[in-house]
Formats: C-alpha cells, structure tokens, sequence
C-alpha cells in the first residue's frame, strides 16, 4: 500500500501539472520545515541519550567520505559525460553530494509505518552530510582560491536553518530525555505525518513547476537524475553494511546517500559559485531525483538493504 | 502653502533574495545609511521568480541618498552581480523632507 503522505505529492503534483490555482502561503512551509527539522532532531536526541557516543565517531568519518566521494564521481560525470562547464558540474555536483532532509523523513516515516526500526544516529548522519559535499563543491569550481569568502561560507553553510534547527533539535531531545518530551510530543511527533503530508503537498506543487523546466534542459539531465541517485545509493548501501547497522538504518543511509539537496546547498552555492545556473541544478534535483527517491527509490534501497544483509549473514 | 523640499536619488533593486545580505553589507561598505527591503515576485528574463518558496523569491531594496552616492553604488552592483544574477536596478529623483536624513 502507497503511504498516505506520497498521496498527498501526488495531489500536488497533480494540481501543479494542472496548472490549479491552488497555492500554499510560503509562511505555511516555513512554518512546516521548521516543524519537520525540529521533529527529526528531537527525536535523534531523544535516542543518542541512550548510547554512548564515542563509538559514532568513526561512522561519522565514513558518512563525511560518503558525501565527498558522491560529490567527485557526479563531478566527473557530468564534466566528462555530460560535458558540462566546470562551475555547472560543480554546483550541481555539490546538490548531489549533499543531503535532502525531506527525502529523509518521507523514508524515516515509511519505516515507522512498517514497524522497521533504524539507528538513532542516522540523524547525525543526516546533519553531517549536509556540509562537505559544499565545501568540495566550490573547491571544484573554484579551486582553492583567496578570493573565496571562506568565513561567510562557512557561516552559511553551518548555521543556516537546516543545521541550526537538527542541531537544536537534538540538543533539546537529548537534555529532556523522553519524560521531558511528553509535553511537547503533540506538536512534534504526533502532528509529524500530517505535516510531512502539507509540506509534500507543497513540494508537489514545486516539482511540477520543475517539471516544466526540464524540458528545456535536455536528455542528459534527466538521465543524471535518474542515474546518480542509483550510484550512489550502491555507495551509500556498502559503507551501511560496512558499519553494521540494522536494515532500518541501512536504507535510511542509502536513501541519504542518493537524496540530494535542494534547500541549503543552493542557497550556498548560489553565493559561492554565482556564474552557474541554479536552474540547471534544481531541474534535475527537483525535477527528477526528488520524486524518483519518494516514489520508487525508499522501497527499493529498502529490498535492496534486505538482499544484501541476506547475504552477508 | 509650499513645502521645502529638497532633491535627493531614489535606487531601487530587485534581485535574488538569496544575495540580500551580501549586498547590503556591500552598500553599507560604500556609506548607504538606511535602506528598505520588501519581498516581491515578478517575471523576466530568468522566469517567474514567484516567492513561494525560497530559491525563487525575489527582494526589492530601496534607498534614498545623494546623487553620487546613488551612482556609486550603481556602479558596484553593475561590476559585481549584473552577470550572474537576476537584477533591475534603477534611480529616480524624488523630493524629500529632512534632508540630514538622507
């Protein structure tokens, strides 16, 4: 059975394509994210209170070369492959090795929903893989140049609103510990699924202006989109394996791993790497990637989490 | 009865709100001492830039000075940000009270 939230992109992505009037206020996905952030972070908090922490360090280690490795190959495929300016493949190598938090949650719910349960680390894996896959992004782009704002792009990079709010979120969870949540668990747990319901609705309205957009782009990049997020979730399904981790938490890693970042990565690259087009990149993350991962991608990294642990064992 | 007026340059912006700080922390570099923003949305010739969500919404900056003032910072934005982002810049006279103001 189809999960109930995927419904709702559907509708949206039904309505968008449809050219509908319908139009959520920009207020109400704020407001939305910010519950969806905080909701993931407290709930990682709420579990790393319960395990000793040094022993993630060396995971975190394979997660950061994880989304550095992702940022190279997808680099040298759409340079060479699909022959690309430098600052083009860069940036959009950069979406690619980073991180979609809403990917993430749709794949975290749909666990829950099937009583599957995952590693509370995966969500500072989450937060992690944010960053690097920035930073060899505009090294790519730019090489490693004075004339780069390095301080204004880590600012933007570590304390934008993605980060800040996981961050937070987990700090909060991990003081309070599950009794000191019960107060607040209404809003954030409870509510989860209907608001990951509105903000997909949103983002199937946003996906089907993509749509539009891609046309325009041509067949290499929706090749690429398709592509990329299966490599690397063959990557992200071995370093999973690699560390140990349970089938939860091994398709929450490949389903990090072939997510890619619409949200914090082009605000930064915006800034940091101006002469490619953001365009180009949102076309094929949002346009291709986004939906293939919800759709298709989160049950299939899934069989495949299940194969290969079958395997192994 | 007539008002004293004085003649000052109005510069407007839209652009990317994704580039807000940075221009204004280079305005303020160049001596610009008070300054408006506003969310707007609008088409061009980078597509329907409708604000619904954050990658796609634009600012509009607007800031009263002195006639040169107004051209320098024109010249700035011009060099710095014409090439590579969606930005109308434009300058108008307008007519003011409390000129120390501005």
């Amino acid at each position: 059975m189809i999960d109930v939230v995927i419904l709702f992109f559907i509708l949206g992505l039904v309505a968008g394509s449809l050219r509908s009037e319908l139009k959520l206020p920009a207020a109400l996905y704020d407001t939305l994210s910010l519950i969806l952030l905080l909701a993931i972070g407290l709930k990682g908090g709420e579990g790393l209170a319960r395990q000793a922490l040094v022993p993630l360090l060396p995971q975190l280690g394979i997660v950061i070369m994880l989304g550095i490795a992702q940022t190279f190959i997808a680099f040298y495929i759409l340079s060479i492959i699909g022959k690309l300016g430098r600052a083009d493949a860069a940036a959009t190598a950069a979406h690619y090795g980073s991180v979609s938090v809403a990917t993430f949650a749709v794949a975290s719910s749909w666990l829950v929903s099937r009583n599957i349960p995952f590693e509370p680390q995966l969500i500072v894996f989450l937060t992690v893989m944010e960053v690097p896959a920035i930073i060899v992004g505009i090294v790519l782009a730019r090489g490693l140049s004075r004339n780069t704002d390095w301080r204004g792009l880590a600012h933007e990079s570590f304390l934008g609103k993605g980060v800040t709010l996981l961050i937070g979120g987990m700090a909060i969870g991990w003081l309070a510990g599950p009794e000191g949540l019960v107060p607040i668990k209404g809003l954030f747990y409870d509510l989860f699924k209907g608001a990951l319901a509105l903000f997909l609705l949103e983002m199937g309205l946003i996906v089907a202006r993509q749509a539009g957009d891609l046309r325009k782009r041509g067949l290499f990049i929706i090749a690429f989109g398709l592509v990329m997020p299966l490599l690397s979730a063959l990557l992200g399904v071995a370093c999973g394996i690699a560390m140990g981790l349970s089938v939860g938490g091994i398709t929450l890693l490949t389903t990090l791993a072939a997510s890619a970042s619409y949200i914090a990565v082009p605000a930064t690259i915006r800034l940091a790497i101006p002469e490619a087009n953001p365009a180009l990149s949102l076309a094929a993350v949002l346009g291709i990637t986004f939906p293939f991962n919800i759709l298709v991608g989160i049950p299939l990294y899934h069989w495949l989490a299940v194969e290969l642990t079958g395997v192994m064992a | 009865m007539t008002i004293m007026t004085e003649k000052r340059t109005l510069l407007t912006i839209i652009t990317e709100a994704a580039i807000e700080e940075i221009l204004l922390r280079d305005l303020e570099k160049l001596g610009i001492r008070g300054y408006t923003v506003s969310d707007a949305r609008g088409s061009g010739v980078r597509g329907v830039r409708d604000a619904t969500w954050g990658e796609v919404s634009n600012i509009r900056l607007e800031l009263i000075c002195s006639r040169t003032l107004a051209e320098a910072a024109l010249n700035h934005i011009q060099s710095y940000y014409f090439t590579n982002y969606a930005m109308v810049a434009f300058l108008h006279d307008v007519e003011i009270l409390r000129a120390e103001k501005f």
